[in-house]
């Protein structure tokens, strides 16, 4: 994944002003001047070449923070948000010979018999949102945010259709939506990393490291896998036998013997290296003290459902949270366990159970403490599943032709639903959203134009579209 | 306040801030204008192509059009170019540099003069795609500097740049430098004494000759080669499975250590399987291209991950041999290069040919094994025929009976169940059978269902065959190539009542290999209590899940065809034809299907008749074969198979034939290694609109693009051909891509920034002429890489001192001048090697399967992981093996590895990214190998350097850093012993953890100890010692 020209084409430690190197790191002068660089003061407190230094849009924009809930296994819209009265008047039938014209599944023969939606739906808040009785929760927050029901994709399997959500390609090698973001506007937290990554429910999601990973951009802006127990990051706690203060002790010795080296040889790389094991330090701390929930007030912890100590996604949402309470550019949520190919009703009533509490009061908690203004939070799977049934009568299969997905705060319109799609829920035949639509969307809200967010690698400018996608003037504020 | 500073700060262009007292000169057309309109906009505003109707390649379209002379701000092309309309700003998809903006507009406001010449010259080629020529040597003014031609090219230039080269580097900083750019490993304290001692004229080249004969030259130089081939140990995607493909990776360091010439070893890689005699080595070789991902999740179509693996291939020709970029010809026309949409796919075409082949391969030790149980088996057979002269007598009355009233079967072509595979695609073949690909569920039951016209269907013959594309050939697709059976059942209907379904009573079953009931292999474990088993064809009709007929007959015999027929107990007739349901349980295999677990039959065809003493053919498909050649007309080799089977059928022969079964099951299993197989039957290649396999455009023949050099004469017109092309001496750009590699392995740039595109889009050299008699003289030295390496190591550039003072790291930031000597932080594998080396934890030995060093095993469970892999931490010597032979999932990287910018080997990567980041400070400080390595190397100290501390600190520094401290750090490391001493003597702070078990030598004490593993650590944690200086 690390693969790019980085250190010479993007940010390079290297690539620091004249002014910064020769007065602040005192190069010829030994280490007295750079010592100051490490003092209590706030003084240059990173590099002004820091490759995450915050950095200003495009043109202004609410949205500054991202939290992404990823439904990997790709959620049902028949069974939560798409109700479709004649799907189940035709359960039990063969689809329309025409729809099916070219369409592939990925197991069933495309001509399996239909299936009726198997939850009750009804209209919910002053916006009359149409959703199932799965999602209680969300129905209470439903004015809150923007359902998109006409999302569409290229991909019915799962690693590509994953990959193309994240990095808008179904190849591997590209940067992450989640990379994309924090090249383009830096990270506000020195003490955490710019981009964390999550992971819930029954297993990881298909496309593996590569949902976050940097592609050709500076593996700076890499999602680093944070764990909801034990070590949120790795290699955070000191070995056995190293307590606080020797940490302490070695991490002086290292920097002076660092400063003695930049003395001897003049290269400001080794500025940089002292900078990484300061802020290595400052994470051992920052990073626990995110972790501990337990400092949330009982009220919190039961809006989310969240249990200290005990790893869930609800969890994960209260850090989610918290992280964006820091200067976390974005946060991505995997919650994989959507793949109903069979037991549909069980398993979605249970992973419904599992995380439409905590989603909501992410909403709620976010804009109770005026962070969703803000922060752009994006809810939803890599495509659909198919109206037809797979597996006896319990089972879809995947589907990239129609989805519902939702999105709130960061400058999206609240209390709307956008698309529609055919009786069947087959085909969106209204507001149709492809996977760039929604990225350039996302981007816009972040105050980028998507087709001006761009890195030359091989000798051309790519972006997290390509060379596709179209904003959602509809879905904004 | 301080934050706008910063941003100020940070959004001021670098060469802003250089270039502010240089007086810009007046822009000149051909130098500072075109380059720009060439490499920015003639991709749409060209010869070839005119958006909007507008090029930009000649005058009388531009000048009073879209430029007026003298006034910029009036001019369209300015406005367009800096954004000052509502309209799209140009180029689309990015913008120019703040400078060259800047030069077009004052080239503008001065009149905007566009010499007629250059509009009537011819656009010139394109420097890389001319074939390199030797150029003349440079003149120089200090020549005394000069050790070799590289150095004159070098100072050339530096000259010109008014800048001097740095003193050569003091000795062991140079040796240390050697050592870890030849074999990736510092040098170790003897090796710095012997060559400090060492005072002769040709010291250093000595070093350089004991290097590049070592083992270790191998391993450091294929780790750079196996990120272009994208090598990993896993299949990627979802399923990521474990893939025993390390043979490959041995070749590559093996080819560095023997110093295969570079022409070879890159047609080795390409069409190794294609030249004559092929070795075993050399249809490993192939390995490169079959580097590819394989997706196996549920449901995905084979074929259309078959293309992505053939993109993927022809990327990292691209990338890792030709050094140009072709991606984007998958879907178009190059929008810069010359490269045209079809020249992708005639490429394409000559490597669309083969199977996706597994192959067994043996270690040299295993290849003896087996030819001594061959070399046994043929004595024992000898002595047979010696013993009875009348054999032949005997094997021809054998084979008339065994050819004579054979069964006429009837093949069935069913359509499959789409539900009832699990997500297997079960795809039709030619010869009517089924071949298995894609996902592998470890346990599903296949349905088939079929049409027939047959009166009293007696029996149905199951073949389970070989392919190519089956694990080590088949017939199974368990990862030893074998399945199993767990029951065969039958329904049937009339044509007439095609829901009116009954069972058909299977009476008896045979089959040409019944193996003894054994108990199912671990790998096929399914949490279950379950007693399962596998044995004879009897277990595939007893109605029990927990038994299964099996194909494996034992190391050496496992991957043939086998067939077993089921007898009905009454014939089956139905007026107006019958519907025949088939059911294949597979339900052997293991409990996760996310891992090798399948126990599957790999490539199924069925057959009826109405023959009611059908049984199974006993002879062996091969030997079958063989009957049906006259007499006559067969070789020795297949009189021998005949015979091999043969004897098996006499009873008298009982103790030979069981002697030599004995033998056989001392047969190697070997491993197993993805090549390319060559079809017999080519397929047709098509060009893809936009690159969808699902839009086949026209039909395209093998060939290569124009703008290269033409096909060599007498070339194959199959992959060797290509591969004969590709490292033909008037090939523009194979061997620059390559020792431009080389040189960006030593200087951290190559002389193309971009290693991986050369074309027009790629940077410029910053020292062509060198760039070009580096190739010339690597082609003219047959292509030997070691030549070449010692051409680079012993040149003055290389010697040079890296210490840089500020005014020329103003001057020169990147050190593209090469005024100075490299100076950078060493790949992933190296860091961590020079923990284990410098503590002598190293295990020294190469190659073999990869292994386990430790890891945080919930990396490799759910949720983490997409499924739970297997990653047995080894506790033995293995833990300290090099990083090269760590095992890579592609999906879950080495955490280590992946935080010092390891790729992961999802797409070919010629150039690393050098990041330095946190993550990293907490690797070193706090992972557990690095913290064994701490604690060893104090231990190592404490024990051989003697008593004294200076003694020590100078023990460890030397090991750890080929040098001794100076004054300040003695003072700061001693300093912190002391501390950590005095710390670790404080009962409130227990030594015994960090110590960790450790056996310490007599006279040192527990808190002594710890303050060393302290110090150990600190060394250990330098910017300096994870630094080629």
């Amino acid at each position: 994944m690390p693969c790019h020209d980085a250190q010479f084409r993007g940010f390079t430690p290297k690539q620091i002003s004249r002014r910064w190197f020769f007065e602040q790191c005192g190069v010829g002068l030994g280490a007295v001047a750079l010592s100051e660089l490490f003092g209590a003061t706030a003084k240059a407190e990173t590099a002004p070449a820091d490759p995450l230094a915050p950095k200003p849009p495009q043109f202004p924009a609410k949205a500054k923070n991202v939290i992404f809930l990823f439904m990997a296994g790709a959620p049902s819209h028949l069974e939560l948000f798409d109700y479709k009265p004649q799907l189940a008047k035709y359960n039990g039938t063969n689809p329309p010979p025409e729809l099916l014209k070219g369409y592939r599944a990925a197991f069933i023969n495309p001509n399996s018999k239909l299936l009726g939606p198997k939850f009750k739906f009804a209209k919910y808040g002053q916006s009359g949102a149409e959703l199932s009785e799965l999602l209680p929760n969300l129905a209470t927050i439903v004015d809150d945010i923007a359902i998109v029901k006409g999302m569409y994709t290229d991909a019915f399997n799962h690693a590509p259709g994953q990959l193309l959500m994240n990095t808008g390609t179904m190849q591997f090698g590209r940067p992450s939506m989640g990379a994309w973001v924090t090249y383009g506007l830096g990270s506000e937290s020195r003490d955490l990393p710019a981009f964390v990554v999550f992971s819930s429910g029954k297993k990881g999601p298909s496309g593996g490291d590569s949902c976050w990973g940097s592609g050709f951009l500076p593996t700076v802006y890499q999602g680093v896998q944070f764990r909801s127990a034990g070590d949120p990051v790795l290699y955070l706690s000191n070995p056995a036998g190293i307590d606080n203060q020797v940490q302490r002790d070695s991490l002086d010795s290292i920097r002076r013997l660092n400063q003695m080296r930049l003395g001897a040889t003049g290269d400001p790389e080794i500025a940089t290296r002292i900078n990484s094991f300061e802020m290595a330090f400052r994470m051992q701390s920052s990073a626990p003290e995110l972790m501990d929930i337990s400092k949330e007030s009982k009220a919190t912890l039961d809006m989310y459902g969240a249990e200290p100590g005990k790893p869930s996604f609800a969890n994960d949402c209260l850090l989610a949270r918290r992280l964006v309470e820091r200067g976390v550019r974005f946060v991505q949520l995997y919650h994989e366990a959507w793949d109903q190919h069979s037991q549909l009703v069980k398993d979605i009533t249970q992973n419904c159970h599992d995380t439409d509490r905590a989603a909501a009061a992410l909403i709620r908690d976010l804009k109770q403490r005026g962070l969703l203004d803000h922060t752009l939070v994006v809810w939803g799977g890599e495509f659909g599943r198919t109206p037809m049934m797979q597996g006896g009568d319990d089972g879809r299969d995947h589907h990239p032709n129609a989805f519902t997905m939702w999105m709130a705060g960061g400058g999206i319109k609240p209390g709307i639903t956008l698309g529609e799609t055919d009786d069947l829920g087959f085909n969106v035949v209204k507001d149709k959203v492809h996977v760039h639509d929604l990225h350039a969307t996302m981007l816009q809200l972040l105050g980028f134009d998507h087709t001006k967010l761009t890195y030359k690698f091989q000798g051309r400018p790519f972006r997290l579209t390509d060379v596709h996608g179209e904003v959602v003037k509809e879905l904004m504020a | 306040m301080l934050l706008r500073h910063r941003l100020l700060l940070a959004s001021i262009p670098l060469a802003a801030l250089l270039c502010i007292e240089a007086q810009e000169p007046k822009p000149d057309f051909s130098r500072d204008i075109q380059p720009v309109f060439e490499k920015s906009c003639y991709g749409c505003h060209g010869a070839a192509t005119q958006s909007a109707g507008l090029r930009l390649d000649q005058r009388d379209s531009v000048i009073g059009k879209v430029v007026t002379p003298g006034d910029a701000a009036h001019s369209e092309l300015y406005k367009r170019i800096a954004g000052l309309t509502k309209d799209a700003r140009m180029p689309m998809g990015g913008r120019l540099a703040a400078e060259d903006i800047a030069r077009i507009k004052s080239w503008i406001d001065a009149g905007a003069a566009w010499p007629e010449q250059t509009t009537q010259a011819p656009v010139k080629k394109h420097w890389a795609f001319i074939p390199p020529v030797r150029p003349a040597l440079p003149a120089v003014k200090d020549a005394k500097w000069v050790r070799n031609p590289i150095d004159r090219f070098v100072l050339a230039k530096l000259e010109t740049e008014g800048l001097q080269p740095s003193p050569e580097a003091d000795k062991a900083t140079l040796l240390r430098r050697l050592s870890l750019d030849l074999t990736g490993l510092p040098p170790t304290p003897a090796e710095v004494d012997a060559f400090l001692k060492d005072r002769s004229p040709h010291a250093y080249e000595k070093q350089v000759d004991r290097l590049l004969a070592s083992p270790h030259y191998g391993e450091k130089w294929a780790r750079q080669w196996l990120d272009g081939a994208r090598y990993a140990d896993s299949d990627g995607y979802e399923k990521d499975k474990p893939r025993f493909v390390w043979f490959y990776r041995d070749w590559v360091i093996n080819a560095f250590n023997r110093n295969e010439p570079y022409n070879q070893f890159i047609i080795d890689q390409l069409a190794g399987d294609l030249e004559p005699h092929a070795t075993q080595a050399q249809i490993v070789a192939t390995g490169f291209l079959r580097n590819s991902m394989i997706n196996e999740e549920g449901g995905v179509e084979p074929e259309q991950f078959r293309m992505e693996a053939m993109f993927d291939r022809i990327d990292a020709i691209g990338k890792g041999m030709l050094g140009l970029t072709v991606q984007c010809s998958q879907c178009h026309n190059h929008k810069y290069d010359p490269f045209k949409q079809v020249d992708y796919y005639r490429i394409f075409a000559y490597l669309n040919n083969s199977h996706e082949a597994n192959v067994a391969v043996y270690t040299p030790e295993e290849d003896m094994k087996r030819a001594e149980i061959l070399r046994r088996t043929r004595e024992i057979e000898g002595e047979l025929k010696r013993r009875n002269p009348d054999w032949q007598d005997r094997m021809a009355r054998w084979e008339d009976a065994a050819t004579h009233n054979q069964t006429e079967w009837t093949v069935i072509r069913p359509e499959v169940d789409d539900i009832s595979t699990g997500g297997e695609k079960y795809i039709p073949q030619p010869d009517g059978s089924l071949l298995g690909q894609g996902y592998a569920p470890t346990k599903h039951r296949l349905k088939l269902t079929a049409n027939t016209e047959m009166k009293n269907i007696a029996a149905f013959r199951l073949e389970v065959l070989t392919d190519p594309n089956l694990p080590l050939g088949g017939p199974g697709r368990s990862i030893k190539g074998t399945g199993a059976l767990t029951e065969f059942e039958v329904e049937e209907a009339a044509a007439s009542a095609p829901d009116k379904f009954t069972k058909v009573k299977i009476a008896r079953a045979t089959a040409d290999l019944n193996m003894p009931e054994t108990p199912l292999a671990p790998m096929f474990y399914d949490k279950t209590n379950k007693k399962r088993v596998t044995g004879p064809i009897e277990f595939a009709i007893d109605g029990k899940d927990e038994t299964a007929w099996t194909t494996d007959a034992g190391p050496g015999l496992r991957n043939q065809p086998r067939k077993a027929v089921f007898n009905a107990a009454g014939p089956i007739s139905n007026d107006g034809g019958t519907i025949l349901n088939i059911y294949l349980s597979q339900k052997h295999g293991g409990w996760n299907s996310d891992d090798n677990q399948n126990n599957n039959l790999g490539r199924v065809r069925l057959s009826i008749t109405s023959d009611a003493s059908a049984v199974a053919d006993p002879v062996p498909a091969n030997v079958r074969e063989i009957l049906a050649i006259p007499r006559e007309q067969r070789t020795e080799l297949q009189n021998e198979a005949v015979f091999g089977y043969f004897r098996t059928t006499v009873p008298e022969w009982k103790d030979e034939n069981e002697t030599i079964a004995e033998l056989w099951k001392g047969y190697p299993e070997g491993s197993s290694q993805l090549v390319l197989e060559e079809r017999t039957t080519p397929r047709v290649t098509h060009r893809l609109n936009r690159g969808d396999f699902l839009q086949p455009a026209e039909v395209v023949t093998p060939g290569v693009p124009g703008f290269l050099n033409p096909l060599p004469p007498n070339a194959p017109p199959n992959r060797l051909g290509f591969a004969e092309w590709l490292v033909a001496r008037d090939s523009p750009t194979t061997a620059r891509a390559y020792v431009n590699r080389l040189w960006q392995a030593y200087f951290g740039i190559g002389i193309v920034e971009t290693s991986e595109d050369f074309g027009t889009q790629g940077a410029k050299p910053s020292h062509p002429e060198l760039l070009d008699w580096l190739a010339v003289e690597f082609m003219d030295r047959g292509w030997d890489v070691k030549a070449m390496q010692r051409l680079i190591v012993t040149s003055a550039t290389y010697r040079q001192s890296s210490n840089v003072t500020p005014d020329l790291l103003q001057r020169d930031p990147y050190n593209r001048l090469l005024a100075r000597g490299p100076r950078f932080r060493v790949d992933a594998e190296i860091v961590r090697d020079i923990a284990l080396e410098a503590s002598g934890l190293l295990n020294p030995k190469i190659g073999g399967p990869s292994v386990y060093p430790p890891a945080p095993g919930f990396l490799f469970l759910p949720p983490a992981s997409y499924g739970p892999k297997v990653w047995n931490e080894a506790h033995d010597a293995d833990r300290y093996r090099r990083a090269i032979y760590t095992f890579r999932f592609r999906s879950v990287p080495y955490p280590m590895l992946q935080t010092f910018d390891a790729p992961n080997g999802e797409s070919s990567c010629v150039r690393r990214g050098r990041s330095n980041t946190p993550l990293q400070a907490l690797t070193t400080l706090n992972e557990p190998l690095f913290m064994e390595s701490a604690r060893a190397l104090a231990v190592k100290t404490m024990t051989e350097a003697g008593g004294s501390e200076d003694k020590r600190l100078a023990f460890a520094m030397r090991r750890v850093l080929a040098r001794n401290p100076t004054a300040e750090e003695k003072t700061e490391l001693l300093g912190l012993l002391e501390k950590e001493r005095a710390h670790y003597s404080d009962a409130a702070h227990d030594p015994a953890q960090l110590i960790a078990g450790e056996t310490l030598p007599k006279n040192a004490t527990p808190p002594e100890a710890a303050a060393w593993t302290v110090v150990s650590r600190v060394l250990l944690n330098l910017d300096e010692t994870i630094t080629k200086e």
